[in-house]
Parts: C-alpha cells; structure tokens; sequence
C-alpha cells in the first residue's frame, strides 16, 4: 500500500542522486582534468557519441585508474554496509544492530593483524595480496563461531543468545588481536590505518574482487524485504502467518554477513554507515523493509561517495581515514533529520 | 468448513508440562471455548495448533495431521490471534491487516492485485477504513484487536484461534469484538477455538466449553454443564452463583465471601 502514491518516486530519486555521486566522485580529486573536462570525456567514450573534451591520455588514466574504481569501490562498501545493516536489524528486530554485530569485524581485524605481523613489509606486490583473503576468512570464521555457540536456544531467546555470542567472540578476536599488537608494537600504526579504513588504494582488482559476494549478498537480502517486513509482528506469530522463521534469520545473516565480510576485507573497517544509513531512511521514507532495503543500499552507495571526496581534498596528501569522514559528517546529517522529523510528528 | 481433531496431545516446556494428553475433536463450524484458571494450559494449546510451540501426539485438521504439513500450508489452515499480539510501530493498518496474505504469497514473491483487493475488502467489511492509512501504534485497544481480527480474517483459514480475545477490552469492545467473530464465523464457516477468562462471555457466544486444570481436562460439554457453581469452586478456587436466565443464559457472579453467611 506505502507503494502507491508519492512513495513509488524514492527509488527514482535515490538513483538518480546515485548517479550525481558517482558523477561528483569521478570529477573532483587533488591531481587530475579540470572537473568539468570528465562528464564531456565520459559521453565521448560512450559509443556513437565523439565530443572533444580536451582530456589527455594521463588525465583520463587518472579518472579512470585511480578515480572510478575508489568511487566504485566507495559505493559498493557503502551499498553492502547499509543494506546488511538494515537487514541484520530486521532479523534481529534491534535498531541498535550494526553489521559488525557477531564478530566479522573483530574476526577480519584479528585476520588482517596476523597477516600483518607476519609479514612486516608491505603485502600488496605479491601475486594475491592476502591481506584481504585472510581478513575475510577470519570475519567468516569468527560469525560461524557466534552461530555455532549462539543457536542452541529456541525462538526469540536464539536471538538474544546469538547476540550476546557475537559480543564474545568479538571481545575474543579483539584481545587476541591485542595480546599479538602488544608484542608487535611496530606494526601498531600499519594495524590501525587498516582498522580505520581506507579506500584511497582502490584497484579495479579489489572491485573484482568483492563484487561477486556484494551481487549475491545484495539480491539475497533484496528478496528477503517482504519477508523482513512479516518478521516485524515477532518469531512466534511469523511463524503462524506460516514463515519458516530460523531458516528466514539463517540465510539473511549468511547473506549479510557475506557481503559484509568481503567489503571489510578490502575496505577495513569503516564504522557508522550500517547503523546511521538505514535510521535516516526510516526517517525519511517510514519503517516497511520494502523501502527501507533498495533505498539503504543506494544511499549508502552514495553517502560513502560522497563522504570519500572530503578525505582525498582537504588533507592532500595525509588522506584522512573515511571511518573518520563517515563519522564527523554522517552524525550531525543525522542528527539533522532524527530533530526535524521528530518535530513533524 | 474444517473439523479439528486432537489425540492425546502434549506441550512440554523443558521439564513442565503444560498440556497433558488433550483429546478432543471440533466439529466444522463449532466455537469451541477453552476456559480454566491461569496457568491451566489454555494459551499452551492454542500455541501447539498454530505451530508456535511443538507438541506429541496428534492435532489433525480434517482428518490428517498438522506436523505433516508446511507452515505455510498450516497457516493456509489456521489463524491466530495471541493474546498480546505485536503491532510494529510505523506500520499502516492496512499493511498490517496484508500480513495476513503471508500464507498466499511465494517465498520471494508479492503479494498480488487480489492479496491487495482482498485485503480493502476486509477493510471495508470490518469498517475499518478508518484505520487503513493510520499508524498502529496510535490506535486504541479495541481498534488494535479489530485490525488483528482483520488480518486473521485476511488470511481466510477455516479455523480462527482466539487467545483471550476480549482481555484487555471494556465491556461494550469485548461484545464488539464477539459479535464480529460470530458473525465471520457464521459467514465463512470457520471453526473456532477460543481461550477466555469471561465464563459467561464464554458460554453465550461458544457452542461447547472444555475447562481444563494443571494440562488436564476437567469437564467439557455446554454451557449449562460445565459452568456450575461446585465445579468453578474445585478448579478456579472462586466463590460464584450462576444464574440461569430465562433466555437460556447461563451467568457467571462473583460473590463477596461475607455473602455467602
């Protein structure tokens, strides 16, 4: 029913100011063509079309080798981290859930931190950088350790239980993790830069890399919208209006926690997006999953593109961590949105 | 219309149980009503039939038994209304009231033109266009229990399970709230089954009671059996007097103990 009338132009809209960030993120950086040189450079490369934009062949290599796939790759985290945030906090029916809530955080940070004390030098030269392998491994391993302790109980209480696992396993990763960066201390600020997040080495390669679980993680939740929706009145009467509650609760969380394991493993850790992102959507568009999930994800898209060109500008070239940028424009834009539409209602 | 059976059926919880070998078959059509003080297993029951809880032994819907079916095919079969039912805030009464299409709908599909019409239409019919673009949060009890009894119309089964449907309304919303479900139930021939606390509620509108004790049942049969005065002492530990009025109904009066000298 929210479907019909002014509601069905939100995904219109959110694509189309999808489109202007990508637009906006290809355009701007430190080094580089005039911006307005790029969108005529990109309709010259479209087929059937030759417009002259000026562009040499340094500066397009410069939008398209470095630019594009750190825009792509912003969107992508963005998109994944919104979209497994909102889910998680259907399934879990807790608005406080992040999607680092059982321990694929603490688990990729704890993988990415014995990657790195082993190998003191810099990982990225090898044939397969394994840094983001071992980083996603170690987020899977440390969820499937939450999963296998946490469902021993039934119904609601294997919520609770599953969450209250995932609080241990991550204080588990995070003082193993610890326990080795206190014996390693020179490796402390390599650790801490990757914690932090960074998507200012983006390569098309990492893009490759992530998109096949980003795609399968994304269209597993987006058909799971409806579901998420029914989930609302609660497992017990899900479960009367006929939903196979557990096995609903499984595979969103598989699917979430895949996506977000991959983006985490090539991204680090970029706080903020999963919890913030989808509150202002319900904010904005009302609480149905319907909604809430195509337009998290392409916010989110575009909310990590756009909180990406700040970093890459001001701070040429220190490059501030984008968990750091998230955080610093994302809290008072949301604060912003919880104050006026708290006021309309 | 759809005949409810039940063999020797029992809810365990961990080590207690909260039905002990229930035996009972509803007739298509019938309102059968659960009555027995707190804790008897009245709510454990209506659980057990709409799969919240598992169960042993056998509740048969026409004949063949519920464990051998889906949920969705159950919740094709069953409707439930709990006792405090959950309606999420930020929700419209009409979303609310299409949840009940659950059942219809494919694992990732929509719900169709017809899941929507069909969904007006209980709207229409309950008159509750009123409360189709509200927020549930902001409805009063007796709206909230109308648009739950919408959404369970909503999901068509041929039997309706009620726990404690009048709990937590006045007296005016309680037989508001009876009189709709006799009326959906005389309509569409659904076979009831309800749990209350209201005896004589509960002995003018069903058409058998079984009043259970500790998981056990206790006595069962109409109205004018089951509910007199010695029987509602033994097992609710009250003082009552039951009238029989001259229409036939049968009413249920506390009395203060002093009365009784």
């Amino acid at each position: 029913m929210s479907m019909r009338g002014a509601s069905q132009w939100w995904i219109p809209g959110a694509v189309v100011a999808l489109a202007c960030s990508l637009l906006l993120g290809v355009m701007i950086g430190p080094a580089g063509p005039t911006w307005w040189r790029v969108p005529l450079e990109l309709l010259n490369r479209l087929p059937l079309l030759s417009i002259d934009s000026g562009l040499t062949e340094t500066q397009w290599a410069i939008v398209w080798q470095i630019r594009a796939p750190r825009v792509v790759l912003a969107a992508l985290v963005g998109s994944t981290l919104s979209i497994a945030g909102a889910s998680y906090q259907g399934v879990f029916r807790n608005p406080l859930v992040d999607p680092y809530l059982l321990g694929v955080a603490a688990g990729a940070g704890l993988g990415a931190t014995i990657v790195i004390t082993v190998n003191r030098s810099s990982t990225s030269s090898w044939i397969i950088d394994p840094l983001p392998l071992i980083a996603f491994s170690g987020g899977l391993i440390a969820v499937l350790v939450t999963y296998l302790v946490g469902t021993t109980g039934k119904g609601e209480r294997s919520s609770i239980s599953l969450v209250l696992a995932g609080v241990a396993v991550t204080s588990l990763a995070t003082a193993a993790q610890t326990f080795l960066l206190q014996r390693n201390s020179d490796v402390i600020r390599q650790v801490y830069s990757w914690i932090l997040g960074r998507l200012s080495s983006a390569t098309w390669s990492d893009v490759r890399l992530v998109v096949p679980y980003v795609v399968f993680s994304t269209v597993v939740l987006l058909l799971h919208r409806r579901l998420l929706d029914v989930l609302r009145v609660g497992d017990e009467e899900a479960t009367a209006l006929g939903v196979n509650v557990s096995r609903v609760r499984l595979v969103v969380v598989i699917a979430a926690t895949l996506g977000t394991a991959s983006v985490v493993a090539v991204s680090g850790l970029i706080g903020f997006v999963g919890i913030i992102v989808p509150h202002a959507v319900r904010l904005v568009v009302g609480t149905s999953y319907r909604l809430v999930l195509p337009i998290s994800l392409l916010f989110g898209a575009a909310f990590l593109i756009l909180a990406d060109i700040p970093g890459r500008v001001l701070d040429n070239p220190a490059e501030t961590p984008i968990g750091v940028v998230t955080a610093f424009l994302g809290a008072p834009f949301f604060l912003l949105i919880l104050r006026t539409r708290k006021n309309e209602r | 219309m759809t005949s409810l059976a039940f063999d020797q059926v029992r809810v365990e919880y961990s080590k207690r149980t909260a039905v002990a070998a229930f035996t009972d078959t509803v007739k298509p059509g019938e309102w059968l009503c659960i009555i027995g003080p707190n804790g008897a297993g009245k709510s454990s029951l209506l659980r057990a039939i709409a799969g919240v809880v598992p169960h042993s032994g056998r509740i048969l819907v026409d004949g063949s038994p519920l464990t051998a079916r889906s949920s969705r095919r159950r919740a094709q079969l069953i409707a439930y209304v709990p006792q405090s039912p959950v309606l999420p805030s930020g929700m419209t009464g009409a979303e609310y009231v299409l949840l009940g299409r659950n059942p219809f709908v494919t694992h990732f599909g929509r719900e169709s033109e017809l899941d929507h019409s069909m969904v007006d239409d209980v709207i229409e019919r309950l008159d509750l266009a009123g409360l189709a673009t509200r927020d549930v949060d902001t409805l009063s009890g007796g709206e909230r229990q109308r648009l739950v009894i919408a959404r369970a119309i909503a999901q068509e089964a041929p039997i309706l399970l009620l726990d404690e449907p009048t709990a937590a309304l006045d007296i005016g919303h309680q037989q508001q709230a009876l009189e709709l479900v006799d009326t959906l139930r005389l309509e569409h021939g659904l076979t009831v089954v309800s749990s209350m606390h209201d005896l004589t509620l509960a002995g003018i509108y069903s058409d058998r009671l079984v009043l259970i004790h500790e998981g056990h049942t206790v006595a069962s049969g109409i109205a004018r059996d089951v509910l007199n005065a010695s029987v509602l002492a033994e097992f609710y530990g009250a003082n009552v007097r039951v009238h029989h009025d001259e229409d036939g109904t049968i009413v249920v009066v506390p009395s203060k103990r002093e009365a009784l000298k």
